[in-house]
């Protein structure tokens, strides 16, 4: 039972911290319950439709089918987060002046959310199908306590998930999108990473060294501390060079892209005004700490 | 963005031809072990392993020392492009059933 909910616990654990970052960046927002558990009912059914067609996948594209899914489902994600981050950094500003006239949630924010709640589902249905082929395997093989096993390991994954949220929201609210903003971007970095991982070993991209360097010396990539990293910053102890280019790239396109929408959508001031300016939008973060956070 | 798709897929064009002249080497899987245990390969040389799963169950090949995630299905097979490595010992495992699924790339 305990190997079993220790590989469920794995697998969970990675889904749930990319949820626990979604989560996190759209707090606040109206109905934001709905599209986080939405994503994840969505994710498991198709993790199971995923697990069905396991066989099918397989064979495609000449045995590439696997590591193409894989990277596909990675790089939409990276694709989803990054336009996300791009259109927060554009409207952040006007959307505290929004939500303190209206003092309600974000409600134009609704449209990058649904690209979030498709990011949660893709996360659930990548991890979520290696657990059904897991459990199906262990079935077979006519293994003990297995759903026991698997409740156990949801419960633990899910338990780290509501920890970090937890901790996240001790973030003071005046650095709070900025820093959920910032995981994001570290988050789609690392997938990114992964995807170059998957495209390598299909032999559509070359390693460009491997490994470019070895740091499991200091962190290991099967440690739970190792794993944690590898999702939140794309951490990996004995990379290719190749996944630091698609990790570098990632960072970079995002940085720069949100920095880039941010200085076009400031507004020109006199510097007198400049100070006013400022309070009103904290005076937004703080209303909106009061009303939609509590 | 759009620079990265496109940097990727005008990678991808070239490589896809290059895909068969690799050297080819054969794991398999029996009662949830790697046969051979250790597997020698050639330094700085790009090859291609075939996984052949003889059991009833999925397994997944891993590993956490080089690029590896692939399932392979009950009785079927998969092939993996790996390297090229610098000389050493790379572990590898069947994520499914690691108490014995464990295994060494011996580069040299």
């Amino acid at each position: 039972m305990w190997a079993i909910a220790l590989l469920v616990f794995r697998e969970v654990l990675e889904a749930a911290l990319i949820v626990t970052v979604v989560a996190a960046a759209t707090r606040g927002v109206s109905r934001r319950g709905w599209f986080v558990g939405g994503g994840i009912a969505l994710g498991v059914l198709g993790a199971l439709l995923v697990a069905l067609s396991a066989s099918l996948l397989a064979d495609a594209f000449s045995g590439a089918g696997q590591e193409l899914f894989n990277a596909g489902i990675l790089i939409a994600a990276v694709l989803m987060i990054g336009w996300h981050v791009l259109w927060m950094s554009s409207h952040g500003r006007e959307l505290s002046r929004q939500m303190q006239a209206l003092g309600t949630a974000v409600h134009r924010g609704v449209s990058s959310l649904g690209l979030l709640l498709l990011v949660v589902a893709l996360a659930v249905l990548r991890e979520g199908s290696e657990v059904v082929l897991f459990l199906y395997g262990m079935r077979a093989g006519g293994a003990d306590h297995l759903w026991a096993g698997l409740a156990l390991g949801v419960l633990a994954g899910a338990a780290v998930g509501f920890g970090l949220y937890a901790g996240l929201l001790r973030i003071p609210l005046r650095h709070f999108f900025g820093a959920t903003n910032a995981m994001l971007v570290l988050l789609a970095a690392g997938l990114a990473s992964s995807a170059a991982r998957y495209l390598i070993q299909a032999d559509l991209l070359p390693a460009w060294g491997q490994p470019l360097w070895d740091s499991s010396w200091l962190l290991g990539n099967g440690s739970l501390l190792g794993q944690t990293a590898h999702v939140l910053i794309g951490y990996d102890a004995r990379p290719a060079g190749m996944q630091m280019v698609f990790l570098a790239m990632t960072l970079l396109v995002l940085w720069w892209g949100a920095r880039f929408m941010r200085r076009q959508q400031t507004p020109r001031v006199r510097p007198g005004t400049t100070p006013s300016r400022t309070t009103s939008v904290d005076d937004a973060a703080s209303n909106l700490g009061q009303r939609t956070l509590a | 963005m759009k620079a990265l798709m496109s940097t990727v897929l005008a990678l991808m064009l070239p490589l896809l031809a290059s895909a068969t002249e690799v050297p080819g080497y054969t794991l398999t899987l029996k009662d949830h072990r790697y046969q051979p245990a250790e597997l020698h390969l050639p330094a700085n040389t790009r090859v291609k392993v075939e996984l052949v799963n003889q059991d009833p169950s999925p397994e997944e090949f891993e590993s956490d020392d080089f690029p590896a995630e692939k399932i392979v299905m009950p009785n079927s097979r998969i092939s993996i492009f790996i390297g090229p490595f610098k000389p050493g010992r790379y572990r590898f495992y069947g994520d499914f059933h690691q108490p014995t699924a464990q295994g060494t790339l011996v580069v040299e």
